[in-house]
């Protein structure tokens, strides 16, 4: 199982995407839902984006296919690119303030016992 | 709380209505929507509400389902914890069977800080003190010589009647003697097997890190779940002589009755704390007074740590994993830009 997914690469354009590839399907390995709905959504937000959505091909294959579509013969790659990059800046967001909330302690405190 | 109706998720007798996020660019003419970082920080909202030694609860407002839901997958599936994998047995004569047992014994949340291993690159490679900790277990029941006359309770009359998880002896190897102090089961109380005057058991554990996509006994979490803030609005005045039975359509301390002022209220604070059963839709009369939702991008999480991690580790854990994950498809994405690009050969796998 380790040896194999070393040698597939995370990220593959599956055959069928156009030369410029404006229009391509990403196949990202030892991903899931988890990966594939929130990039989908971050690419989505994007208005060069025409089309994204992802499947998850077999429930007991650790793989899933993101397909994008550009207008104006956009690049995909760049665009996914800049997804991957927004999401990472949604993370440090999220984390600032909720260390931020965690950091002025106006909350409730209570013991639970086991 | 007076919330926008594209924010809504409507909760009607028979169905939910307007349930997709709408905030991408394209759906509202002569709107943006795209993403952008500033406008998304000034919308976002993370607040701790309820802290204990186990769990902890929090409310994310003004993010993406899709992005709530990868917190939480990621928490329960992908947060690394360190459980027992291995499990030698030298003997066993209690009624329960190896395999039996070493699956009971490999469900023991231990308190080994995970931060403190490596994760094993191969689960038959031999450990090492980075990546394994050895625990020793040997148990024998015998008759206790001073049970009193005439006792029924195998308590009084055996010596170890009962295989424990306190009973786990951690062993330190190599550079651990130093790196960690008293390693050993969460909760000593945990019985992994009964035993009877004679029956021992004797086994030697290693634990390694794991994740809860691998089993589930890697999970560090007991629970890790969201809810929607319901979002409750009284459109006509509930008549006086119904309002003990309006207020016990919600849960306690949603609605309050204020006599003096003969009026009926929904408390902002209890609000959060109504289950929308959907009881009062079932009233002919209430029916017409109220209109229930839920709030589409306020999350209000609930994480239950069974684990090393301190309930209020968990989430920056979770964002942790995300940001590599996020790293690593990054990085493979990017050595594609030198194969792709303008005009150039496309190497396309054969998928």
């Amino acid at each position: 199982m380790s040896s194999q997914s070393q040698l597939t690469p995370k990220v593959q354009i599956m055959k069928g995407a156009t030369p410029n590839l404006s229009a391509a399907t990403y196949q990202i390995h030892d991903e899931s839902h988890t990966m594939g709905n929130a990039l989908r959504w971050m690419l989505l937000k994007n208005p060069h984006v025409e089309f994204c959505g992802y499947s998850v091909p077999h429930p007991s294959e650790p793989n899933i296919q993101l397909r994008i579509q550009m207008f104006d013969e956009r690049s995909s790659l760049e665009a996914l690119l800049k997804a991957l990059g927004d999401l990472d800046d949604l993370c440090v967001a999220v984390n600032d303030k909720y260390a931020e909330s965690l950091r002025t302690g106006e909350f409730e405190r209570w013991v639970e016992k086991s | 709380m007076n919330v926008g109706s594209r924010r809504l998720v409507g909760v009607t007798a028979e169905r939910a209505t307007h349930v997709s996020s709408t905030d991408f660019p394209g759906h509202y003419p002569d709107e943006d929507h795209s993403w952008d970082l500033s406008i998304f920080k000034s919308n976002l909202k993370v607040e701790v509400q309820r802290l204990s030694n186990r769990s902890i609860e929090f409310d994310i407002v003004g993010v993406d389902a899709s992005i709530a839901n990868a917190f939480r997958r990621i928490m329960i599936a992908e947060v690394p914890t360190v459980a027992a994998e291995r499990v030698y047995i030298f003997n066993n004569t209690s009624v329960i069977q190896d395999e039996v047992l070493a699956h009971r014994v490999g469900l023991v949340p231990l308190n080994v800080d995970p931060r403190h291993l490596d994760m094993k690159a191969d689960v038959d490679d031999s450990g090492t003190d980075r990546d394994t900790i050895i625990f020793k277990a040997h148990v024998l029941c015998e008759r206790n010589p001073k049970a009193p006359k005439g006792s029924e309770d195998p308590k009084e009359l055996y010596i170890n009647h009962e295989f424990l998880s306190s009973h786990l002896e951690w062993q330190p190897a190599g550079e651990q003697a130093i790196l960690m102090k008293d390693i050993k089961p969460l909760n000593p109380n945990i019985v992994l097997a009964k035993l009877r005057p004679g029956q021992q058991v004797d086994m030697e554990i290693h634990a390694i890190k794991g994740v809860g996509k691998d089993h589930a006994k890697f999970s560090p979490v007991a629970t890790a779940s969201y809810r929607l803030h319901p979002n409750i609005v009284i459109t006509k005045p509930i008549p006086m002589h119904r309002a003990e039975e309006f207020k016990n359509c919600f849960a306690p301390g949603v609605v309050v009755v204020d006599k003096a002022k003969k009026v009926v209220k929904i408390d902002p604070k209890g609000m959060r704390n109504d289950t929308v059963t959907r009881e009062v839709l079932r009233d002919p009369e209430f029916s017409e007074m109220v209109q229930l939702s839920r709030i589409r991008d306020f999350f209000i999480f609930n994480v239950e740590s069974e684990s090393a991690y301190a309930p209020q580790e968990m989430l920056p854990e979770a964002i942790k994993v995300l940001r590599s994950k996020i790293a690593d498809i990054k990085r493979s994405a990017e050595s594609l830009l030198d194969i792709g690009g303008d005009g150039g050969d496309v190497s396309m796998a054969d998928l």
